[in-house]
């Protein structure tokens, strides 16, 4: 599973640690994050993140 | 005007009037400041907001004549830093404007101009003669778009808003108003501006720990000069980005009737009885902006409400609101309160000390009208939960 990286303010989506304190169990690949889910440092969607290389 | 250092100028703003920073309440007023560089290409590094613009220019005319200044950076787009940077341009038509790519964004959107923009990156550097500027991006230590400017040269930091105060003075050094006032303003601003970004401010902190200077000169406030004054000031920064805090417990509260009110009394005098350092903060007096330091220094807090329509009250409405953007984790809380019928607002109360990212100590005390003397003396009951939780590492 691939980790993301908010373009916005350079947060790190790793879905082995997931964003359980947004209810983003870990083990949770990016594609699998609900819509609604934001960026936990910035706010912004999901739409603002690239995959990292 | 105030020379700094060799070539170095603070040219900045004083706001003397300023009472309201965004909600934030400043009672010193504040100042916006700029550093002039002298050098082969002269480079001002921050501005001003909108309204101070003639004073920076009257300041930077007393060293040089604007129209030399070759670069204009911009470490951060918020207004309060780049207000006056389409005036400055007026002044100084071919100075390029240096900022991150997030700046360069955030500022074509606020000037809907097309500037002659210079984009740099971290590591980037800065040619403007016998200086070599580097840039470090901070994103989020407090936009997307800040970052810090370094002359090695010079050996000071130029961090924007990160370690600022606001705080007016005639005076430009932290020593020169005393250091402690100045760590208490630079408390006050990390809990109202930085508070939410503790991981991005310890990246930034060991970007900077390559670094070597002896001043830190923000963008708001007193400048920090000397190896003990900027030690103790990062060590602050090191603790606040980690969520630690002190010992001590805050007790924030709106009352109605005085039932709330007692309680919160109650709870004031077990806790100073049993020589723990607590304070008692009634939102009626306290700014919010004042209650969120306290929560930044306090392991511990509780939050009284009174019912209102079966809601809290508004003032304890817009702190939790604002503490639930300030996200400031590792601390605990209770919520206690008086009502006359309905509850229902309490659970609203706790949810919101949860969302906020607190821990709930135990269950609220909650009390119907009036308390008694039996019904008080019960409220005596947290004070061992409260110990434990500041025993605990
Ligand atoms: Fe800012
Ligand atoms: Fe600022
Ligand atoms: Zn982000």
């Amino acid at each position: 599973m691939k980790k993301y990286e908010c373009t916005v303010c350079g947060y790190i989506y790793d879905p082995a640690i997931g964003d359980p304190d947004h209810g983003i169990k870990p083990g949770t690949a990016f594609e699998n994050i609900p819509n609604d889910w934001v960026c936990p440092d910035c706010g912004v969607g999901k739409s603002d993140f690239k995959v990292l290389n | 005007m105030r020379k700094i250092k060799n070539d170095v100028y603070w040219v900045g703003y004083i706001d003397w009037d300023l009472r309201n920073f965004h909600g934030y309440d400043t009672p010193h007023g504040s100042t916006y400041n700029a550093y002039l560089i002298l050098d082969e290409k002269p480079t001002l590094i921050d501005s001003v907001k909108h309204y101070g613009a003639d004073e920076m220019i009257r300041r930077i005319k007393q060293v040089i004549d604007p129209s030399k200044i070759q670069y204009i950076i911009s470490n951060h787009t918020e207004m309060d830093h780049s207000g006056s940077i389409d005036v400055l341009l007026k002044h100084c038509p071919n100075a390029q404007v240096v900022c991150s790519p997030k700046g360069e964004e955030g500022l074509s959107r606020h000037f809907k101009k097309n500037w002659n923009f210079k984009v740099v990156n971290t590591g980037d550097t800065l040619d403007i003669g016998k200086r070599k500027l580097t840039f470090m991006l901070m994103p989020m230590v407090h936009w997307p778009d800040s970052m810090a400017t370094y002359s090695a040269e010079d050996k000071i930091l130029f961090p924007n808003d990160a370690f600022g105060q606001h705080y007016a003075s005639t005076e430009r050094f932290a020593d020169e108003i005393g250091v402690g006032l100045a760590y208490d303003e630079a408390a006050k601003y990390y809990a109202n501006i930085v508070l939410p970004f503790g991981s991005q401010v310890l990246k930034a902190l060991e970007g900077a720990s390559k670094m070597d200077f002896d001043m830190i000169c923000p963008s708001h406030g007193m400048i920090w000069r000397g190896k003990e004054q900027i030690t103790g000031l990062v060590q602050r920064y090191v603790k606040w980005a980690n969520y630690e805090s002190d010992a001590q417990v805050c007790i924030t509260y709106d009352s109605m009737w005085h039932s709330t009110e007692a309680m919160a009394k109650r709870f004031y005098e077990v806790i100073d009885m049993a020589g723990i350092p607590v304070k008692l903060m009634n939102l009626q007096t306290s700014h919010m902006s004042d209650v969120v330091t306290d929560v930044l220094k306090s392991k511990v807090v509780l939050f009284g409400t009174s019912m209102l329509n079966n809601r809290m009250l508004p003032t304890v409405g817009a702190l939790m609101m604002y503490l639930k953007g300030l996200k400031p984790k590792n601390r605990f809380a209770l919520s206690f309160g008086s009502y006359g019928w309905s509850m229902v607002g309490f659970k609203e109360l706790e949810t919101s000390i949860q969302d906020a990212g607190f821990e709930l100590l135990g269950e609220g005390k909650y009390i119907r009208f009036i308390p008694d003397q039996d019904e008080l003396a019960k409220l005596d009951s947290i004070l061992p939960l409260i110990q434990a939780k500041l025993a605990a590492k």
